[in-house]
């Protein structure tokens, strides 16, 4: 059995303000908490999913002041001040679904849907980023978003299709 | 006027939107009051023991509970026999922590539990582990001198049939004759979804499991054979799972961790793999294949030889069908196949999608091309010369086989009568061109399932089985399924699955679900449909007085007379006449024994794939894939191609990139992750096209499925590989067709 420590004191926290899906959050945190493990272990967002925790599968992409990032990759205290939208974050409060989303279901763009949170957060800031115009371009843009299920073609199909649709809800 | 049905119509997904908002929960993310993390501390050495482990300086960490190893593990199960979950092979399962000894690389000799993951994980640092390694042996081209027929085979899974004629004299005077040796990798199945655990303590000894499996009445099988504990202690609940593909049909180590920590410390506790863990248990065997391949000058075959290897640990005896197919897939008198295990110092290997086939149909459909180029035939003319009409392996008729159509459809898709023959003879600017094509093949397979059905008086239907949904679209179909019987919206049909208080189910593998757990679904809505409908005759002034169960149809949640659909009564109605508020029935769909004694029943389907390939940059790109499959019933044109697609994904996969790569001297994998196992990204896949061929299929399962889950993997790769050679003119027989491979010559001792 472990000897019972004498209790420690905590190691330092540090404090942060971070804006979650719109509402701003005060945490204090260990340094060496991941973007990835203050979503899924602390704040119960479990969307966001670990497939590695080394930035090499996309599952755990989330957008950070709008652009893509591998949360298993930022230190949660280096984003003072800044603001993370989930997979949770992106339906209307009404319970709209994000364009996206939607495209997603339409094209049957997964099948076990544990990369899904990472590829549609991706390819949203991949539209905002303007970079992709064509089919390859989008393939290229989306690779750092492993999908084992092999979706691919369907993860490029919803994306057109919100491409096409200017961005607006599917009608 | 009849409303066209769910079933064969393209839906979405049931739980789509559980799985683009995040609410769907896997394994790792259910909450519990007190939850406690589990760490693994993975082994060091291939074989040997362990002379001691230090775990004072992790015990001393702030917020660790407790360090699990061999020395002071709770008591388990003693009989072998008490560790073997449903499918196991034959052999003596590996058990977590049981003593000192060290059966593999990577083996866990360790579980640091604490308050927290991250302190779980930096406590496990600190573990300190001594061994003393034996002799290890990792390398295949090695132990294959010592491989031995397995002497218990393997629940479900045939060997090699008796030979048929004379294959060694007819291969001796055979004109032409192929003879070379194929090669498969080591694979690893990589999820997206780590192996995970979270065990819930309910309090008074009841456990929650949610367990990352394909099968949850597995789990808690094992679970309670283990540990000792009643099933009704024990519930296994996993409604989503991410990803498995095999590797979550047995259960793996961080179960057993989880649910021991959980006993152990009265309180809840989880337990996650780490990416570079997912390389510590089930994996695709490395297979070798020798084939030969006599024929008369015309193509027809005379012989064909096919013997295998595949790799197992030493305390089981992992087997696939491998060679089968060989026996099955042509028409041909003299045929001898044989298979093989040897042992090395590895974790038992596992079913990994399609086992077997694609490694035994790559060798056959390399061949194959081999032989269509020595005979100077179009490849596809050699397949249609050589179809096979009845099962030779079994002497039976097909249950149907419309491979024929497939070949024809595919072709015709895909241009294939454009393909010049010669090697090197298409080009585009600076890329060569090449089209080759493959046969591939699966069992169709149905399994015994329950399946309840409750229809309530507010007009919704619940359906539930204990199955799972792996991402195969389980959930879909059964909705569709239920909603038909009823004349319902999909919307008002709720299905449970993945729950082992549900009626009984097989795991989810072999491509049989869709069979099995529709057929059994169908059964209990076909039984509460009798009772409602007794309601309905019985219901005062029912228009249906007279009526039979067969003249009616249920439709837009009314039973109307079939011939006169204006007369008819609400289901709601009918209930209340009967005064039931709910209609309950549970019904058990089990194949028919007749049939799988006179028939065999097989799904099959024709690859055409196009590469380009620029030599100078040494870059090969799959520019197409058109595959016809014929499967019979397709329940959901929608997510039934997705299904196909994503086999041919990893057909891809096995083509060109999948291979765990080991260090023999360290009897250890080298590529344990993400970024140096390489899996198809989306900039690798183009465009796969599915062709979903008629097949009127009434004898496989009630409701006419065949299964899709494996088909789009068989012949994939074989299928990649001829239009390389078509290319290029190399021939690769060595899976995955690397960039260094393809700018040297493959050794020439391996064609023999
Ligand atoms: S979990 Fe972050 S990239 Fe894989
Ligand atoms: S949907 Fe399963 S990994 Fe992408």
């Amino acid at each position: 059995m472990p000897t019972q420590a004498t209790p420690q004191a905590e190691p330092d926290r540090v404090t942060i303000t971070l804006t979650v899906n719109g509402k701003p959050r005060s945490l204090a945190l260990e340094p060496w908490t991941t973007l990835l493990d203050l979503l899924r272990e602390e704040l119960g967002l479990t969307g966001t999913k670990k497939g590695c925790d080394h930035g090499q599968c996309g599952a755990c992409t989330v957008l950070l002041d709008g652009r893509r990032v591998n949360s298993c990759l930022a230190l949660a205290v280096m984003q003072d001040g800044a603001s993370v939208t989930t997979i949770e974050g992106l339906a209307a409060a009404d319970g709209t679904l994000h364009p996206m989303q939607t495209a997603f279901i339409e094209q049957d763009a997964f099948q076990c849907g544990y990369c899904t949170p990472g590829q549609i957060c991706s390819a949203i800031a991949l539209l905002e980023e303007d970079h992709a115009q064509n089919p390859d371009e989008i393939r290229e843009l989306m690779s750092g978003n492993i999908c084992r299920c092999g979706a691919y073609p369907n993860i490029v199909a919803a994306i057109e299709q919100v491409m096409a649709s200017g961005g607006e809800p599917a009608p | 006027m009849l409303k066209e049905p769910h079933v064969g119509a393209p839906r979405s997904r049931v739980d789509g939107r559980a799985k683009v908002t995040g609410e769907a929960k896997y394994a790792a993310e259910f909450p519990a009051p007190g939850l406690a993390h589990g760490h693994v501390v993975s082994g060091a050495i291939a074989r040997g023991r362990i002379t001691g482990i230090d775990t004072t300086a992790a015990c001393a960490v702030p917020g660790v509970l407790e360090v699990f190893t061999h020395e002071n593990r709770p008591r388990t199960a003693w009989f072998d026999y008490k560790h073997r979950d449903e499918v196991a092979p034959p052999g003596s399962p590996f058990r977590p922590l049981y003593d000192e000894t060290i059966l593999y690389s990577g083996q866990p000799v360790a579980l640091v539990v604490a308050e927290d993951s991250g302190t779980a994980r930096h406590a496990a640092s600190l573990v300190r582990v001594e061994y003393e390694a034996g002799a290890h042996e990792t390398d295949l081209l090695r132990a294959r001198e010592d491989a031995y027929v397995p002497p218990k085979r393997r629940s479900g899974i045939s060997p090699p049939p008796k030979p048929r004629g004379d294959a060694v004299a007819a291969l001796a005077e055979a004109p032409l004759r192929v003879e070379a040796e194929y090669r498969i990798a080591t694979e690893h199945h990589n999820p997206m979804e780590m192996h995970a655990t979270t065990v819930v303590w309910e309090g008074g000894g009841k456990l929650t499991v949610h367990d990352k499996i394909q099968g949850v009445l597995n789990s808690q099988g094992y679970i309670c054979n283990v540990f000792g504990l009643s099933k009704e202690d024990v519930r296994v609940v996993s409604p989503f799972v991410g990803g498995a593909f095999g590797s979550g049909l047995r259960p793996q180590y961080q179960l057993f961790l989880a649910v021991m920590a959980a006993l152990a410390l009265k309180r809840s506790v989880r337990v996650v793999l780490t990416r570079d863990q997912m390389f510590t248990f089930s994996h695709r065997p490395e297979t070798i294949n020798q084939v030969a391949l006599g024929a008369a000058a015309d193509g027809m075959l005379r012989a064909i030889r096919h013997d295998a290897i595949g790799a197992t640990s030493r305390f089981e005896d992992h087997q696939e069908v491998v060679v089968n197919w060989s026996g099955l897939l042509y028409h041909c008198d003299n045929v001898e196949l044989g298979y093989k295990l040897a042992q090395l110092d590895i974790h038992t290997p596992a079913d990994m999608r399609a086992p077997g086939a694609p490694l035994g149909v790559f060798a056959l459909e390399s061949a194959m091309d081999e032989l269509a180029d020595k005979a100077g035939i179009d490849p596809l003319e050699l397949r249609l010369k050589n179809y096979a009409e009845t099962d030779e392996n079994e002497g039976k008729p097909y249950t149907s086989k419309e491979l024929r159509a497939a070949y024809r459809l595919g072709a015709e898709r895909f241009g294939w009568s454009r393909r010049s023959a010669a090697p090197r003879s298409m080009r585009e600017g600076r890329e060569l061109v090449g089209w080759g094509l493959a046969s591939g093949v699966w069992e169709a397979q149905m399994q015994q399932t329950s399946a309840r059905a409750v229809l309530t008086a507010d007009g919704r239907l619940e359906v539930a089985t204990a199955t799972a949904d792996i991402g195969t679209g389980t959930y879909t179909i059964l909705a569709q399924i239920a909603a038909d019987a009823f004349g319902l919206p999909m919307e008002s049909v709720t299905v449970r699955i993945g729950d082992s208080s549900l009626p009984k189910s097989p795991i989810e593998g072999g491509s049989w679900t869709a069979a099995s757990a529709g057929s059994a679904v169908q059964a209990a809505c076909h039984a509460v449909r009798e009772t409602l409908f007794r309601h309905a005759r019985g219901a005062e002034g029912s228009p249906l007085g007279n009526a039979d169960l067969d003249h009616v149809a249920f439709v837009d949640g009314r039973i109307v007379l079939a011939a006169d659909p204006d007369r008819g009564i609400g289901l709601i109605e009918a209930m209340r006449a009967g005064g039931a508020e709910r209609i309950e029935h549970e019904q058990t769909a089990s194949p028919d024994k007749a049939n799988q004694k006179r028939y065999s029943s097989y799904t099959h389907s024709a690859i055409f794939a196009e590469v380009r390939v620029d030599e100078e940059l040494g870059v090969l790109r799959v520019t197409c894939i058109v595959t016809a499959v014929a499967a019979g019933k397709i329940l959901n044109p929608k997510t039934a191609r997705s299904q196909v697609i994503g086999g041919v994904v990893w057909g891809m996969g096995m083509a060109l990139e999948e291979e765990t790569l080991a260090d023999h001297r360290l009897g250890r994998f080298m590529n344990h992750n993400l970024a140096e196992y390489h899996v198809p990204v989306n900039a690798d896949v183009h465009d796969i096209d599915v062709i979903f061929v008629e097949e009127q299929d009434s004898r496989t399962s009630p409701i006419g499925v065949k299964g899709l889950g494996e088909i789009g993997i068989v012949g994939t790769a074989a299928a990649i590989a001829n239009a390389i050679h078509h290319a290029t003119g190399k021939r690769i027989r060595d899976l995955p067709i690397t960039l260094d491979k393809l700018l040297e010559r493959p050794p020439a001792e391996r064609a023999r």
